[in-house]
């Protein structure tokens, strides 16, 4: 059952900024920022984590998941180290994410030469 | 006059785009991206006997890969062009942009090439998101206490 939940919020999602690319000037550069602000947003009232819940790896794999994770880590150390608590853990559970994407580009980027 | 024929004669010959049949590819594609992550999270887990929130750290870390390795070979800008959102609103999406940005100024050298100019498409996505996640849990602070 989860894995139709995944499959449709998911395919909402991609659905969503698809229809936003198709009917304004944005780029996809703003469709993907847009997203991560609206993650955010969603979270100030703990709903992604409902989403999650509900959707399992369909909502962790769409870009709203990263806005989440980093008001999460933020949220997290902020209930133990007060208001600095929010500089601190800002990137506690994105950091996987945005340092093995850096990681990987360098070294590929070092073997491969671009295609077009 | 001339101003009027020419918008005439530019919007009877841009390409109209069939919006209905975009967003069916979009959310298709995306879907089966959403379900590859569950079902990763679902192997991991089992395989390694680990818990749901490590493993869908390492389907993240594996879905950046991936994303990676086809944006090098070249794969991954046909498939944009072909399903557009499905692949860019994923994880992907983000690791697609990082690589291509530094496969493009690979030939202006690492510190100049590389190293300046990696974050210049994915840059925004961390900016917007740090932004938004600090005033959002400035309010929650304020206005839940934690």
């Amino acid at each position: 059952m989860i894995y139709l939940n995944a499959f449709l919020f998911a395919g909402i999602v991609c659905a969503i900024g698809q229809l936003i690319l198709d009917n304004t000037k944005l780029t996809p550069g703003h469709i993907t920022t847009i997203f991560v602000v609206v993650g955010a947003f969603l979270d100030t009232f703990s709903l992604y984590d409902k989403f999650i819940l509900w959707a399992g790896g369909g909502a962790l794999v769409p870009i709203t998941s990263f806005g989440h994770l980093l008001i999460h880590g933020a949220m997290e150390s902020a209930s133990s180290y007060g208001i600095m608590g929010l500089v601190m853990g800002m990137f506690n559970l994105t950091a996987s994410g945005i340092c093995s994407a850096i990681i990987f580009s360098f070294f590929l980027s070092l073997i491969f030469k671009p295609k077009s | 006059m001339e101003k009027n024929k020419y918008k005439e004669v530019v919007n009877r010959h841009t390409p109209k785009e069939n919006v209905l049949y975009n967003t069916m590819i979009a959310f298709f594609v995306g879907g089966l991206m959403g379900l590859l992550g569950q079902l990763l999270i679902d192997a991991y887990s089992y395989y390694f006997s680990i818990p749901t929130n490590q493993a869908s750290i390492f389907m993240i870390v594996t879905l950046i890969f991936v994303g990676c390795l086809l944006t090098c070979l070249g794969f991954f800008d046909k498939w944009v062009h072909a399903c557009k959102c499905g692949l860019i609103v994923p994880i992907t999406g983000f690791a697609h942009a990082m690589m291509s940005a530094a496969l493009e100024y690979r030939k202006e050298g690492l510190v100049t090439g590389i190293g300046a100019n990696m974050f210049k498409l994915a840059g925004s996505v961390i900016i917007f998101g740090v932004v938004s996640a600090y005033v959002f849990g400035l309010l929650r602070l304020i206005l839940f206490g934690c």
